[in-house]
This record gives structure tokens, C-alpha cells and sequence, in this order.
């Protein structure tokens, strides 16, 4: 287990060097950082000796190695809009993203299980047809026109909900504040997640069932069939855990993939979290900040998923973590 | 009284724009105790006869007509959660291959225990005991641990013994053994109907052993059902079947088999093979791959008649004997 989790943790550290390298190469060749910096009155004999006061007019070699030490010490560069640190910037960002995710992924377990397995059992019922029809069209519809369309329906022509915004949000600690303190978070956070699920939600629903379906027709359900256990015993003891084990492999990569989708889904509802300002940063040429959310996303990306790996493991009991390390 | 008691059982599958029919009026008995067998070749419909007396037909296959009476019930009119009742209980299931019957992320104490504990009032722990007396029974070593272990961790004739061990648990009168050794080695295919034989005898538990292997059925049962394309078409005692076959189809498996050919001689075959479901020959459905046939095999169903200690389904069966006893003279 031990030797497996040090593997793994290898495996990520050469992920995060390769976005890293990506990362620098976008900080590298993305403008003119003296522009940003210095304006257009000062003479180029300056501009060259900013220049080598800077390292810019080091070797490439040098000045990844500066870059990468920097970032392993915190340190991805200042804002050029905030004139704050990048990361400082992204972590006070972090939590309205991640409490958006966390809203998008108890939207989808919490739905995409039951209404899976009934789809899997139930596949002729007129009600598993029409979930089989929206899902599709779940799928098809893009994040940012379900979501207008959202604010369109509820917030304009109902009025059930806020349109835009966090609303009253409680401090927790550091930079964390939370939605889920008060009904006024509630209402605020309830839309932009539907939002974001509206994408994967009808994907898992599709997944599961299909697994599911599969799981139906092998042997040992037959055999638990024949042994006289009940049909709820088979379909949630025999039947889902082993649709659950391909589920949550492609569920780990799925919500590394939301938080890339918030980019949309926060623009659209002005949710104050780091996709919206990552769009700003985009729209001022911040470099740094642009560059520090990429190093963010990818590392919880990478983060997240040798966490599935590590729950896949445990899980699944033909699988020998002890023996992988190896 | 007898333990089961077959009659007439039609099963058929429903297809886009018709039915076919798998089984076509079978009708046999079986008494406590006994020992019965199904041969034929695949297709023969032997599997379907088994889950049809589980009343576990998956769709679109479902009986169409007849009775399965077990211990004084109707099997084919029960309500399912009587039906699920019997299942592991009463009549039990031994599957083909061990290495896909077991739940792979269930442990062999859930498995076992669950079974009891579907069928009895017991608290786990005494499930538990139950289980390893039963593993036990079927010589697995060390049981206590094996409890503990997912299906993966034990070999292919482990998992089928843990199986059988699985359908002793509740003491069935009847155990109804799909191909139990097909999809195991060949060292360990004697090993585990031996145990199967010998558990069965101690036990007086009825079998209905489903295989296509002539040499198991003379060695495990005492009646034995000769199918084809969805009839029996020969049924009786187990060594009358082998000693003397009546049915030409019969006589061919018979002679099909390796014993009966001499070194160097090319196995003797059946010509043709099995028709489909969909286009099963009218008459008899033997009749294209028959050497006695005549016309009327050809639009006529044989009706099964008692002949020389079988019941056998031939237009022909009396041709055939005197044909032989010529033969012999001369």
C-alpha cells in the first residue's frame, strides 16, 4: 500500500513538471512583460537593462529552473492587476469554486445513482425512456446556454432564485467562506450548480446504466438469483458495487473536468470564484495569474485522481495495492 | 411420492415477430433421492430445462404451457416470492464455470451467509458456523479463513467446491448441476463429481446432472434423459441407455464416443448437426441426420413409446431392433 501510494505520488510529481513546463512556456512567450510593466515612455537602453535586471535575457535552461524553484516555494509570480502574489489571488478564489463543484458533485451522486439503477432495471417504463430523451439532451446542451437559460426561467420570469453572486456567505477560516451557512447561500449556490451538473449529470445517469445493464445479465446475478436472495439485495449488494468500480475511475477524471467547466458556469452567474477570474485575467493579458490557475487546475487535477486511484484500490478487492507497488 | 414431477413443459422464446419453441412438451419424474441425468448435444435445450425448473428463465424465454410440480406444488403457477423461497433452499443450482459465478467483490462468508440468512432466521455468527461446517464437508482446507477471502484469491475447483458447498447449505431435496466440471481442469473434473456423488448419496439429495459427457452420466446417475432439438427423445434407466440405445440418435452419441473406436480408427460421427431453433424439420426432428429414416419421419412427430426397457420417441424403433438381431445373425 505504501510502496503503491510513493508510485503514485512519482507518477504525479512528473505530471505536475510537465504542466509546469507548459505553464513557462506560456509565461514565456505570451507578451512582453516589460510592456505590462513599464508603459510605453521609457527609452529601449532601460527597457535592456530592465531586461537583464529581470533575467529575462537569461538562457531558457536558467530561468525555468528560477520559475520552477519559485513555484516550489509558492511563488508563481505577482499579478500584475491585483499586485498581489498569483497564488494568494487564486486561493482566495478557491473555495466559491470549489463549494460550486462540491454543489455540481452531491447534485450528481445524489441523482445519477438512483436514477441509473432505476433506467438499469426498469429500461421499458415510459419514465426511463423520457430520462433516457432529456439525458440526451442534457448532454447536448452546452453548459453556458443551460445556464442563461436557468437565470432566463427562474431568476427573470419566476423569480425563485438569485441570478448572480454568492450572496450572504459565512467566514469559516482563512480564505474559506461558505455557502452552505445560511438559505440566502443556498438559494445563490443552487442554481449555478444545477448549471454545472446539467453536463455530467446526464453522462453518469448514462454510464451507470449501461454498467449496470451489463452487471444485470452476468452469471453470479443469475447465481444470487438462484440462491433465493432478494431482488434489492441483488441490485445494491451484487449489482452496483461492481457497477460502481469502472464509475468512479471516470468520475475522478470528471471532476477535475468541472472545475475546468466552472470557467463557463461562474462567468455566466458572476460567481466570484477562480474561473470568473480567470476569464479577467485572460481579458487583461495577466500572465502570471493566467499561468498560476493553470499550475492550480492541473494540480488538482492530478491531486484528485491519485485519490480515485487510491479508492479504486480499496474497492475493489481484486485489486493488490500492496502488489502494484511493486 | 416423488420429488418433482415434469409434465408436458413447453418453453419458448419470443422473438421480434414470433415465438420459437425452446422445449417441446417435455414430461419426466424423479423421485426423492434420485439421480437423474440430461445429455444431448448444445442446444439440445438441457440448460433451459434447468432454469425452467427454477422458474429462472431470463427473457425472452418463458414457459409456455405444463406443470413442474415439486413437493405438491405447481412451480410454473407460483407466485415469485414463494418461488424465491425454494430457490437455494429447497432446489439448489450448481452453474458451469466457478470462475463467473461467485460475485467478485463479495467475500465467500457473505456469500454463504447471505444465502442462509435469505432462507433462515440466524444471526450471523451462527450462518458462520453453518458455512464452515459445509466448506468443511466439502474438504476445503482451513475454512475459517477461506470466509475472509474474495472469489479470486481460490482456484477454479476451490470456487466450484465452495459453490457446491453453497448448494448444501440448506439441505435441498434437489440439486440441479449445470455442466458442473466443463469449465474446470481435467485433473480436477473427477475430483468434484466424486464429491458431488458421494454428498448427494450421503445426504439423499436428488441431482439432475446437465452435461453432454455420456461417461459422467453411466458413472453419477441411475435414469438419464437422451435430448434433442428441445424433446426428449429417449429416457430410462441410466445402463439400458448406454448398454442398448434404442434411439438412432443415441446410438450415435454412443458410438461417438472415443471407447468405442479402436486405436488408429477415425471416431465414428453424427452427420450434420443440430438444427437451429427457428427451423427445427418437421416429423421428426432427427430425421435429416437419421440413416433409418422414412418417409413418414418426415411429417409425422414420432410419439414416445415403451420399447426393450426405454421409453423412446422413433417411428422406427422396431425396424431398427430387428434390423440389428438380423444383423447378428448373420
Amino acid at each position: 500500500m505504501f510502496a503503491y501510494l510513493v508510485k503514485r505520488v512519482f507518477q504525479a510529481i512528473a505530471v505536475m513538471f510537465v504542466i509546469s513546463l507548459i505553464g513557462f512556456a506560456i509565461q514565456d512567450n505570451l507578451g512582453d512583460p516589460l510592456r505590462e510593466l513599464v508603459g510605453q515612455s521609457v527609452s529601449e537602453e532601460v527597457r535592456q537593462e530592465l531586461r537583464d535586471e529581470l533575467g529575462l535575457n537569461d538562457s531558457f535552461l536558467t530561468q525555468y529552473l528560477r520559475f520552477a524553484g519559485n513555484a516550489l516555494q509558492g511563488d508563481l509570480g505577482t499579478s500584475y492587476f491585483f499586485k498581489e502574489p498569483a497564488l494568494d489571488v487564486i486561493l482566495k478564489k478557491l473555495p466559491a469554486t470549489m463549494e460550486l463543484v462540491l454543489g455540481a458533485t452531491i447534485i450528481i451522486i445524489g441523482l445519477s445513482i438512483p436514477v441509473g439503477v432505476y433506467t438499469a432495471i426498469y429500461p421499458n417504463t415510459i419514465l426511463s425512456r423520457v430520462v433516457m430523451g432529456v439525458s440526451i439532451i442534457g448532454i447536448s446542451i452546452p453548459v453556458f446556454l443551460t445556464a442563461i437559460l436557468m437565470i432566463f426561467v427562474f431568476s427573470v420570469e419566476y423569480g425563485w432564485f438569485p441570478s448572480y453572486g454568492r450572496g450572504e456567505i459565512v467566514h469559516v477560516f482563512g480564505p474559506w467562506e461558505t455557502n452552505f451557512a445560511t438559505v440566502d447561500g443556498w438559494m445563490h449556490i443552487l442554481l449555478p450548480s444545477v448549471a454545472l451538473a446539467s453536463i455530467m449529470l446526464p453522462l453518469f445517469v448514462r454510464l451507470i446504466r449501461a454498467e449496470m445493464m451489463e452487471v444485470l445479465q452476468s452469471e453470479y446475478v443469475k447465481y444470487a438469483k438462484a440462491k433465493g436472495i432478494r431482488p434489492w439485495r441483488i441490485y445494491f449488494v451484487h449489482a452496483l458495487k461492481n457497477t460502481l468500480l469502472p464509475v468512479i475511475t471516470v468520475g475522478g477524471v470528471q471532476i477535475g473536468t468541472m472545475v475546468a467547466y466552472t470557467i463557463l458556469t461562474e462567468t455566466v452567474f458572476q460567481w466570484p470564484g477562480m474561473g470568473f477570474m480567470f476569464l479577467e485575467a485572460v481579458n487583461r493579458v495577466d500572465t502570471p495569474l493566467i499561468v498560476a490557475y493553470l499550475i492550480v487546475v492541473g494540480f488538482i487535477f492530478v491531486v484528485t485522481n491519485t485519490i480515485v486511484d487510491l479508492i479504486y484500490g480499496l474497492v475493489n478487492p481484486t485489486v493488490n495495492l500492496a502488489r502494484m507497488g511493486a | 411420492m416423488s420429488l418433482l414431477s415434469v409434465r408436458d413443459l413447453s418453453v419458448k422464446f419470443a422473438m421480434r415477430d414470433n415465438t420459437v419453441t425452446a422445449l417441446n412438451q417435455i414430461s419426466f419424474d424423479l423421485a426423492k433421492g434420485e439421480r437423474l441425468g440430461i445429455v444431448g448435444e448444445s442446444g439440445a435445450g438441457k440448460s433451459i430445462t434447468g432454469f425452467a425448473l427454477m422458474n429462472l428463465l431470463s427473457r425472452p424465454g418463458f414457459i409456455d404451457s405444463g406443470k413442474i410440480m415439486f413437493l405438491g406444488d405447481d412451480i410454473v403457477q407460483m407466485p415469485e416470492a414463494k418461488m424465491r423461497n425454494i430457490r437455494g433452499n429447497k432446489m439448489a443450482m450448481i452453474f458451469q464455470d466457478p470462475m463467473v459465478t461467485l460475485n467478485p467483490v463479495l467475500t465467500i462468508g457473505q456469500q454463504m451467509v447471505e444465502t442462509l440468512m435469505a432462507h433462515r432466521k440466524l444471526s450471523k455468527a451462527e450462518a458462520e458456523q453453518i458455512a464452515i461446517v459445509k466448506l468443511r464437508e466439502v474438504y476445503i482446507p482451513s475454512p475459517e479463513d477461506r470466509l475472509e477471502q474474495y472469489p479470486h484469491e481460490l482456484s477454479g475447483g476451490m470456487r466450484q467446491r465452495i459453490v457446491i458447498a453453497i448448494a448444501l447449505l440448506l439441505d435441498p431435496q434437489l440439486i440441479i448441476a449445470d455442466e458442473p466440471t466443463t469449465a474446470l481442469d481435467v485433473t480436477i473434473q473427477a475430483d468434484i463429481m466424486e464429491l458431488l456423488l458421494e454428498l448427494c448419496q450421503s445426504n439423499k439429495v436428488g441431482l439432475i446432472l446437465i452435461t453432454h459427457d455420456l461417461g459422467v452420466v453411466s458413472q453419477m446417475t441411475e435414469r438419464t434423459l437422451v435430448m434433442y432439438a428441445g424433446r426428449i427423445i429417449e429416457a430410462g434407466r441410466t445402463r439400458e441407455i448406454i448398454n442398448d440405445p434404442q434411439h438412432p440418435y443415441t446410438q450415435g452419441l454412443i458410438n461417438a464416443l472415443p471407447q468405442q473406436t479402436k486405436p488408429g480408427q477415425r471416431l465414428k460421427q453424427i452427420p450434420g448437426s443440430m438444427p437451429s431453433l427457428t427451423a427445427i424439420p418437421k416429423g421428426c426432428p432427427f430425421s435429416p441426420r437419421c440413416e433409418f429414416v422414412k418417409d413418414r419421419c418426415h411429417t409425422e412427430a414420432p410419439e414416445t413409446v415403451q420399447y426393450a426397457n426405454v421409453e423412446v420417441a422413433c417411428h422406427e424403433v422396431n425396424r431398427l431392433h430387428t434390423d440389428k438381431a438380423e444383423e447378428i445373425k448373420a
